[in-house]
């Protein structure tokens, strides 16, 4: 199944800059499972890429690989144009994991002098601290912080270095929804200094709101890539629905041979068309028929995302 | 800086895989912190000194070679103090592989050495303060040396311990346990047994004795005391320390890099 998806190129970018990220046939087995299987993506500078898919679609391996944490068996990874271990040692990625990776007898504060002391360029300790909004608990042992405030700690470790790409593994996972967009907002606040930032989620409101482009992985590849209006677009299509007095089943099978069209539905004088190019149904029916009161809404993005990653619903 | 980045910025590499000093710092800082390791390692080896006799009467008036009984002890208690403080030390990899603070680590420029010998160094440095609390108490209380022992039994039950230090790490990447010192606890105590750092070995049966000899805290305890006794130096007791130190520091390489592998 070869298919070339929409690449989505940053406004401003020349084609001669370095990507964020290149993975190339990258592969990874876990004895007879294939976690990620020949997946190819490229991330330019300055790009908000959510990583969609549901449990166990490759995600959180794929992220391993691209911060240097375990090595494709085949397929090779470039982070800025180096070997992901390098560009870590250089501060050029940084990441915010899900759980665990922090000492639970150290406060706040000191885990973040820690970490600053690991790297040769760091932003100040005190500067991060306000920018994650931990100043007012500073020296709170960490053990004794909530999950929202735990996962802010791990966010202003991430900011430490000045990254050019941060790394969200489900980062909002176990957050509630004040917290969850807290923290989106200062994701987002960052991104617009041209940060890169690449995030794991299977909350499609997350996905929807939060990215400049949504790459939808299932079974270790890729079946969709670009905006979520295009992916909504690409796999449920948009529904069309227009009043249409006295319709014949022959008028219907003309609207079904349309190109584009998927599915077309008679309900007395109402008639619904499925179709990816809705435009080009609404214009044929404003234009050649007596349709009237003509709707266009789209699918959610739930109906895309199940369309593309249940196995056998994909077209 | 500009909205999109068109290059990627020059970055410095941290100098000596980053070791620093503040990470030093911090980690005997959370040392230190520890309720449970201050006991044993602070606490518990002077407790032990006075315990098993260090203010007796009989133990201060009985000769020693160049001292008395009493510091015959003080120097015993002061290895089991070093070894206790260093194992901890060192067994710490555990509990942070198990917290994810190693993974963490590894999205930074540490380099695995770095972080082994900053470990080792907390454990050398908490090992000192094992030994010194001991040798006060014991200065205080009874034990009487020349200042050539005194100075060779104080340096040697420290630096010996770098064997418990490896041992530490080995069994911190071989078990990954939280609760890995509960473990550990009564490993160490037959270990000082068959040491000799509890009570001397003479007491036990002459096949035992050999075999306790090449336990690994056998051959600190020995040269520690060398100075005390001056009765030279044993050369199976050099050897103890230098095989087991090996051995540990192999077992912990090896386990460590399958542990890089697989996180």
């Amino acid at each position: 199944m070869t298919q070339t998806y929409p690449v989505i190129t940053p406004p401003g970018n020349s084609r001669a800059t370095v990507p964020a990220v290149a993975l190339r046939g990258l592969t990874k087995r876990f004895g007879s499972v294939t976690a990620v299987d020949g997946l190819d993506l490229t991330i330019e500078p300055g790009e908000v890429v959510a990583f969609l898919g549901p449990n166990g679609a490759g995600k959180t391996s794929t992220i391993d690989m691209v911060l240097g944490l375990t090595r494709p068996d085949v397929g090779t990874v470039d982070v800025f144009g180096m070997a992901p271990r390098t560009a870590v040692a250089h501060g050029l990625v940084t990441a915010v994991m899900q759980t665990g990776g922090l000492l639970k007898d150290l406060t706040v504060a000191e885990t973040l002098e820690l970490t600053a002391a690991l790297f040769a360029h760091t932003r100040p300790v005190a500067e991060v601290l306000g920018r994650a909004g931990l100043t007012d608990i500073a020296d709170r042992r960490v053990g004794k912080c909530s999950g929202g405030e735990q996962q802010r700690l791990r966010f202003a470790m991430a900011l430490l270095p000045e990254p050019e790409l941060i790394i969200l593994d489900e980062p909002t996972t176990g957050m509630d929804v004040e917290a969850r967009r807290a923290f989106w907002s200062a994701i987002r606040a960052d991104a617009e200094q041209g940060r890169t930032v690449l995030f794991a989620t299977h909350y499609l409101d997350e996905a929807d709101a939060y990215a400049d482009r949504i790459v939808l992985i299932s079974r270790g590849r890729v079946v969709a890539d670009g905006t979520a209006a295009r992916i909504k677009a690409q796999a449920a299509g948009r529904l069309v629905t227009a009043t249409w007095e006295g319709v014949s089943t022959a008028e219907a099978v003309t609207l079904r041979g349309l190109p584009g069209v998927q599915d077309v539905e008679l309900r007395g004088d109402t008639v619904l068309v499925r179709a990816a190019d809705s435009d080009a149904v609404a214009r044929y029916l404003l234009t050649t028929t007596p349709a009237r009161d003509l709707q266009i809404t789209s699918r959610g993005l739930e109906d895309a995302f199940l369309a593309l990653t249940t196995p056998g619903a994909t077209r | 800086m500009t909205a999109t980045a068109t290059t990627v910025p020059e970055r410095r590499f941290p100098p000596l895989g980053g070791f620093s000093l503040t990470f030093l710092r911090l980690e005997i800082r959370r040392l230190l912190r520890n309720r449970r390791t201050m006991v044993f390692t602070l606490v518990l080896p002077p407790g032990f000194y006075l315990l098993f006799g260090g203010l007796s009467d009989g133990y201060q008036h009985q000769s020693a070679g160049n001292g008395n009984v009493s510091a015959y002890l003080m120097i015993s208690f002061a290895v089991y103090g070093a070894m206790i403080a260093n194992t901890s030390a060192g067994a710490s990899v555990a509990v942070e592989r198990a917290l994810g603070w190693s993974r963490q680590l590894r999205l930074t420029p540490l380099d695995p050495a770095a972080y082994i010998a900053t470990k080792v160094i907390t454990a050398m440095v908490v090992g000192a303060m094992s030994v010194a609390i001991v040798f006060l108490v014991g200065a205080l209380g009874g034990a009487h040396m020349s200042t050539e022992a005194w100075i060779s039994g104080g340096l040697v039950a420290w630096l010996g311990a770098i064997v418990f230090a490896t041992f530490g790490l080995f069994m911190g990447y071989l078990l990954p346990s939280e609760n890995v010192m509960q473990l550990l606890g009564p490993v160490l105590a037959l270990l000082a047994l068959m040491g000799g750092l509890f009570v001397p070995l003479d007491v036990l049966s002459h096949t035992l004795r050999t075999l306790a000899s090449f336990t690994p805290a056998y051959g600190v305890g020995t040269l520690a005391r060398a100075g005390l006794l001056g009765n030279g130096v044993d050369v199976g007791a050099i050897l103890n320390v230098v095989v087991w130190t090996a051995l540990f520091a192999a077992g912990a390489v090896w386990r460590f890099s399958r542990d890089t592998t697989r996180v």
